[in-house]
């Protein structure tokens, strides 16, 4: 990570931080994304969206350089998102006159801490991975949510990618079609791990799937033996995990296993990475385990979409994770707020940002609406099979 | 399953959790009770113990044979012949190189060193996920939970029984209990156990009879690494995932232990690594998962306060 030079303070000092940001041509985009961990497969394909999204503008935008900086929001001792790492991240990037816009974050619980630090400073905040419905939507979270990481007032965080609200109801939709009649549901405790829980299990009152059981793990224990041997005693018939790979569903699925449980597995989003596969075995995931997930296969975008897939795996020659296409979206979000305001201001970026309708985007048209969340409804269920995530349903095209 | 089948098999799960945590909690006890220091690289020396079976595993290429295969049995014995070598090797190395130079500074200083040590143990446990084998994920993802392969079946040893009490139960229960059978034999009838008690109750009188303190000190080290590298086997083969920061929680569960049974006891670490099994499996089951961790620590405390010196712990007998 780089850190400010000194000699920069200095001059910042000396000749003044308007005079010294207007003189400037070059614009400074950065994304804070857990680097360190297991996460980072996933934070890498976001980060070769965004260079994706600079490169096709030539690293320009009107008269402005853009220049990209990756920077990390996890520390080894964590092993994922770090709150003070998070928190420093977001205070750097405020104090850098050049930054224009911040990409990020993975977790939701991160963006919590970031949030009304840049609000304050009124710098955009483009999200291609938050999906914790409370950090936008009133209503759907706590009751001083969301205007508790809008100390300004204003907007200045938008998602592209759909949130939770949506994935909890497709999931406990998608475990009624299952046949599940009993549901046990898992969460990790987090921000984004207990909001996706909270959501499925009213999802499941609405539709009238018993849940047998609720609770909150402990992500850093050897194995779950005990709790899955509760699941097996209320015989449960499916269990949803509101969590990530990096809280430990690998170690969930092969306990499930181990004890004999015979219920099926539901995971959010965030589990839908190959780290999953490799952490909690394939034999143990195969065809019992459900994904589900804001978007379309890569492989299966079509148009704008499909031209995104094919210069993706030829430029980095792997296959994009599933967050990649958000990656770049997020990417091509902050060229167009920087080219419709005109001008090296944060104020008006973030407006700019702020009034985009009918974006052409990689899932096709799509607009952010008054809570600065995106329009797109797309959710689409995997099954893992044979260590790969195969599509079973896609709802809302 | 029926209300007494549900907590049977908790008691199975409980005494085969706990019986892994004494594996570690004897390690951390054996090094306190000679030279009153708490260890805090013992839970990343276990790790690191984890990352070397692992890698064993890799290298006899024990992935590919199905369990239960003669190979396999080799395998596995072989693993548990190297991993504790290896962990005990490098735990003898610290105490010659980080430890012994501060035998005579304040108490805190080797403390001090132990954190130390086990901060650098866990950016080695780091770097060796990143190693380009096939059982580390090819090494892409070097913080990633490595998946430890089936090497021992999950088969049920009672048949149609809605009870499992599976090979690996049997694994830990009897690696653990000979283990422990061995060790008394060792510290109560050897030669070296003769010494290393001594050097315990009284370093300078037994520097006086004429016994090599740094030596056996070093053998203490040794045996007690050693135990942290069995219990690194049955570990990973037990629940077949493992990661570089695993040794944080295991230590703290040990430690947990050993001063639940009384630090430098060990039968107390024994009986504290099996009250924490417990205590998690029945928490889990019967009252909410979230509250496990409150519970053990509450247990801790109660017995600190009633019997300050642990369950088996020597009584007044003045402690850091």
């Amino acid at each position: 990570m780089k850190r400010f030079p000194p000699y920069l303070l200095f001059l910042t000092f000396a000749f003044g931080t308007a005079a010294l940001a207007a003189d400037s041509p070059t614009i400074k985009i950065i994304s804070s994304l857990p680097r360190t961990g297991s996460a980072n497969a996933q934070a890498q394909t976001i980060v070769n969206g965004i260079k994706m999204a600079i490169d096709e503008a030539r690293g320009k935008v009107g008269n402005f350089t853009i220049a990209y900086e990756d920077w990390d929001d996890a520390s080894p001792e964590r092993g994922q998102w770090d709150p003070a790492v998070e928190a420093g991240n977001a205070q750097k990037a405020v104090q850098d006159p050049d930054i224009m816009a911040y990409i990020g974050t993975y977790n939701s619980g991160a963006a919590k801490i970031s949030m009304p630090i840049l609000n304050k400073a009124s710098l955009v905040q483009v999200s291609p991975a938050n999906t914790y419905p409370g950090l936008t939507k009133p209503g759907l979270g706590e009751a001083n949510e969301p205007q508790v990481y809008r100390p300004s007032g204003k907007i200045n965080f938008f998602r592209v990618v759909p949130a939770d609200d949506i994935q909890g109801e497709v999931a406990a939709m998608w475990a009624k079609e299952l046949g599940a009649k009993k549901v046990f549901i898992l969460h990790d405790r987090e921000l984004y791990g207990k909001g996706v829980a909270d959501v499925f299990k009213r999802a499941c009152g609405k539709l009238g799937i018993q849940v047998v059981g609720y609770e909150g793990i402990d992500p850093k224990a050897a194995n779950y033996r005990s709790l899955m041997t509760k699941i097996k005693g209320a015989d449960a018939d499916l269990v949803y995990f509101g969590g990530t790979t990096q809280t430990n569903a690998g170690q969930l699925a092969k306990d499930l296993v181990a004890v004999g449980v015979r219920a099926k597995l539901m995971l959010p989003d965030g589990c839908r990475e190959q780290a999953l596969i490799e952490s909690g075995g394939r034999e143990n995931l195969n065809d019992r385990t459900y994904v589900t997930f804001g978007g379309l296969p890569p492989k299966q975008l079509k148009g704008r979409g499909k031209d995104f897939y094919e210069n993706y795996t030829k430029k980095f020659n792997a296959e994009p994770e599933a967050y990649a296409v958000y990656g770049y979206e997020a990417g091509r979000v902050v060229l167009e707020g920087i080219k419709r305001a005109g001008k090296k201001d944060r104020a008006a970026i973030t407006e700019a940002i702020t009034g985009l309708r009918d974006f052409d985007g990689v899932l096709g048209k799509w607009s952010f609406d008054q809570n600065g969340d995106t329009s797109l409804k797309v959710m689409m269920v995997e099954i893992i099979k044979d260590g790969k995530f195969t599509p079973v349903k896609i709802v809302g095209m | 399953m029926s209300g007494s089948e549900i907590f049977l098999q908790q008691l199975i799960i409980g005494l085969s959790n706990g019986m892994i945590i004494a594996l570690i909690a004897l390690g951390y006890t054996m090094v306190y009770g000679i030279i009153e220091l708490i260890n805090f690289a013992h839970g990343d020396l276990f790790m690191l113990g984890c990352f070397a079976a692992l890698t064993l595993v890799g290298l006899l290429g024990l992935d590919h044979i199905t369990a239960g295969a003669s190979g396999m049995w080799f395998g596995l014995v072989l693993m548990l012949i190297v991993v504790p070598l290896f962990c005990g090797g490098l735990n003898w190395l610290v105490d010659r190189f980080a430890y012994r130079h501060l035998r005579e500074s304040t108490k805190l200083a080797p403390l001090v060193s132990a954190i130390g040590v086990s901060f650098v143990f866990m950016n080695i446990g780091l770097l060796w996920g990143g190693v380009p084998m096939k059982v580390f994920g090819l090494g892409r993802a070097a913080a990633a939970p490595k998946d430890f392969p089936v090497l021992v079946s999950n088969a049920n040893l009672l048949g149609q029984s809605a009870v499992t009490f599976t090979i690996k139960d049997l694994m830990v229960f009897g690696v653990t209990l000979s283990l422990m059978a061995l060790l008394t034999w060792f510290v109560k009838s050897t030669r070296a156990g003769k010494a290393m008690r001594a050097v315990a109750q009284d370093r300078l009188a037994a520097q006086l009879m004429g016994i090599p303190v740094d030596r056996v000190i070093g053998q203490t080290f040794f045996v007690g690494g050693g135990l942290a590298g069995v219990a690194s086997v049955v570990f990973a083969i037990y629940n077949n995932t493992i990661y570089f920061q695993m040794g944080y929680r295991a230590g703290i569960d040990a430690f947990t232990a050993a001063v639940l049974g009384g630090i430098g006891s060990l039968p107390g670490a024994v009986l504290g690594g099996l009250v924490i099994g417990l205590a998690r499996a029945f928490c889990d089951q019967y009252i909410e998962t979230r509250w496990t961790n409150v519970l053990v620590f509450t247990v801790l405390i109660l017995v600190l306060v009633f019997r300050p010196s642990g369950l088996l712990g020597a009584r007044a007998k003045e402690k850091v």
